[in-house]
């Protein structure tokens, strides 16, 4: 009880920091909230302060998700009407829900994929492509997005499953950097002015008109926060429950070591297309919902350089960690959002991030747990 | 004489110019412990690799239960019913024990996606069924280790990870345990007490066949009935130990004696 009350107490604190450095607008006051982030994490990380806070998250996982949804739902609320504010806070949980499916590949399954931003494109391409062509549902044509983007995938990786070694990893970055090109080139698609998305709805709700209930009144981006708040806590049960399971176990034997796995009867080219493909779809799925949010979609959104921000996201977090990857998409997509003098230099800070992540703590910020399919979480 | 389990004829395997398996004939009957002998770099660990499929074999044929397995890959070897063991220790060292005793058991285990994401109470109820009895094998092996199951691999000790490999490997029941050398790095006693519970298992499952690769001759001696040995690839005796152990190609094999 009294460790609850801790982890609740932290998970408030955590909150109104994200409130007051989505909402500042100085730079000084967000230098001075950034440094003081900082400082607490060091703090927390030498003095081991959060101990109690983690074994308490760490042994309940369903108090943890639904004290991470409040707060982000009391965070909305808070902005309601700050357009700007709102529409980072979409993008975070939309780039969490990205890298989420990225997590499958990489994280369990080792396949390495930098084409992220890619598949992420094909969703929203597809997205783009249905909405203004097709009388389908929306809700069908985020589906949609996610199975363009899944058969992509399967259709690349197919041919090099039996290979082994770096051959996944080169075709992902071909295929990366090729699709950016397709897309500048392809008059159909709009060319490198890209494509303009209508309006998203959902049965009779309209997306972009503004929310007004009584005397509530909210920016329009409320209703995508409400379906990226969704979509965040469909990929999470959807990997999370993967990763308990025998395929948790199998995918990551096939990670770990191919030849004990090909021993003991596991295909494994079976299970890294599996991998990929269901990865694949929770990214094009998330590719989707953006390009409706941004309501227009240029290749320039989706280069190589951004596919390498969700794998810099997964390895800042801790490879394989759900909840370290949520925290580290919170970190890369609002820093250089707020911070503008570190905007222009946001790649190097990437790269910066990267290694210091890596010389420092290997791990990640939030360490991927041991699974533990049987008995009580560890004390 | 009843038809053995596992034969192999002529069986050849090169790596460039080192010919690790030369011809090889190799016969074991059912139900039997095989010992497999030979100086370091005689081509033991290959000829396990061969057979389970991991390297394919450049001539020569493998017959498993009446069935040739020559060419399979080694998915379908073991599903045949062949498990093993690694000289150098292959378990998954940031997963748990059980996780790692539960690559073991891949074969029996409900893989379908939709199942495993879905279909939550079933899965559980079969966690816990393979839980029972992974506990029970290690139990077999070692009583604190097997209250130690959800701890990850990189936390026990070398000889704790052999008995945990020796389990994965016969956890899936198969017909044929091929042992590379288990008790590396136990004492004799760790060692004698490994092949007794080993040998536990074999009653238990009754009919387990094994071939055991092994440099300590006294645990030879002791569990094998009937042993092979190796030199560059090639057989140069086979029989019970107390008869090769006396032949003078393997006293020179191993001693280097005229
Ligand atoms: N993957 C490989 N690539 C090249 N050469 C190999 C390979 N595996 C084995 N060899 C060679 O084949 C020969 C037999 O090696 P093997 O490992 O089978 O011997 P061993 O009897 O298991 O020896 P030890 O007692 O040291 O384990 C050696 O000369 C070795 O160098
Ligand atoms: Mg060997």
């Amino acid at each position: 009880m009294r460790s609850r009350a801790i982890a609740a107490l932290f998970t408030a604190l955590v909150t109104a920091y994200a409130w007051l450095l989505l909402r500042a607008e100085s730079q000084g006051a967000i230098a001075a909230l950034i440094l003081v982030g900082i400082a607490a994490g060091i703090l927390a990380m030498r003095t081991q302060l959060l101990r109690p806070v983690a074994r308490s998250l760490g042994s309940n996982e369903r108090f943890a998700q639904g004290l991470a949804f409040a707060a982000v739902v009391v965070i909305a609320l808070a902005l309601r009407d700050d357009d700007f504010a709102l529409l980072l806070l979409t993008r975070v949980l939309i780039v969490i829900v990205a890298c989420l499916g990225l997590n499958v590949q990489f994280g369990y399954a080792g396949v390495v994929n930098f084409a992220g931003a890619s598949f992420f494109g094909v969703g929203g391409y597809t997205a783009a492509v249905l909405a203004s062509s097709a009388r389908l549902p929306h809700l069908l044509v985020l589906l949609a997005g996610g199975v363009t983007a899944a058969l992509a995938g399967t259709v690349l990786l197919l041919p090099i499953l039996r290979t082994r070694g770096h051959y996944a990893a080169l075709i992902t970055i071909a295929f990366a950097l090729l699709f950016r090109t397709f897309l500048e080139v392809n008059d159909a698609l709009g060319g490198p002015q890209g494509l303009k998305l209508g309006e998203m709805r959902i049965g009779p709700l309209r997306f972009n008109d503004p929310i007004s209930a009584g005397p509530f009144e909210g920016s329009f981006y409320l209703r995508y926060i409400a379906v990226a708040l969704v979509l965040v806590a469909l990929a999470f049960a959807v990997v999370q429950r993967l990763d308990r399971s025998w395929v948790g176990v199998a995918l990551d034997t096939v990670r770990l070591d191919e030849i004990a796995a090909a021993s003991f009867g596991m295909d494994i080219a079976r299970w890294k297309i599996a991998a990929f493909t269901v990865g694949n779809f929770i990214i094009g799925v998330a590719g989707a919902l953006s390009a409706f949010m941004i309501g227009f979609i240029a290749p320039n959104n989706y280069s190589f350089a951004e596919s390498l921000i969700f794998v810099s996201i997964l390895l800042l977090g801790g490879i394989g960690s759900a909840w370290g990857l949520s925290l580290a998409t919170a970190i890369v997509i609002l820093l250089p959002e707020k911070f503008q003098i570190i905007q222009e230099y946001r790649f190097l800070m990437f790269a910066a991030l990267v290694v210091l992540t890596l010389l420092f703590r290997p791990v990640g910020l939030v360490p991927r747990p041991l699974r533990r399919l049987v008995g009580p979480p560890l004390s | 004489m009843t038809t053995p389990l596992l034969s192999c004829r002529r069986l050849t395997r090169r790596f460039g110019g080192v010919v690790a398996l030369d011809g090889l004939d190799l016969e074991v009957e059912a139900a039997s412990v095989l010992g497999l002998i030979g100086p370091n770099g005689s081509g033991k660990t290959t000829f396990f690799n061969v057979v389970t499929g991991l390297f394919p074999a450049n001539a020569g044929e493998i017959r498993f239960a009446g069935a040739p397995i020559t060419s399979l890959r080694p998915q379908a070897v073991h599903r045949a019913g062949i498990a093993r063991t690694f000289q150098r220790s292959r378990l998954c060292l940031p997963l748990s024990i059980f996780d790692n005793l539960m690559v073991g058991n891949h074969q029996h285990l409900d893989h379908r996606l939709w199942f495993n994401l879905v279909r939550r109470q079933v899965l559980r109820r079969q966690i816990e069924e393979n839980y029972r009895a992974a506990r029970e094998l290690l139990h077999i092996f070692d009583p604190p280790l097997a209250d130690r199951m959800m701890e990850p691999a990189a936390r026990i000790p070398m000889i704790d990870r052999r008995r945990v490999e020796v389990c994965r490997a016969l956890i899936s029941r198969p017909k044929l345990l091929l042992l590379d050398e288990p008790s590396a790095g136990m004492t004799h006693e760790e060692t004698l007490r490994l092949m007794d519970d080993i040998l536990e298992v074999q009653q238990k499952l009754g009919g387990l066949t094994i071939i055991l690769i092994e440099h300590e001759m006294s645990v030879i001696e002791r569990v094998t009935r009937r042993c092979v040995v190796l030199n560059y690839g090639r057989k140069i005796a086979e029989g019970a130990y107390a008869e090769v152990s006396r032949d003078p190609e393997v006293r020179e094999a191993y001693l280097g004696l005229e």
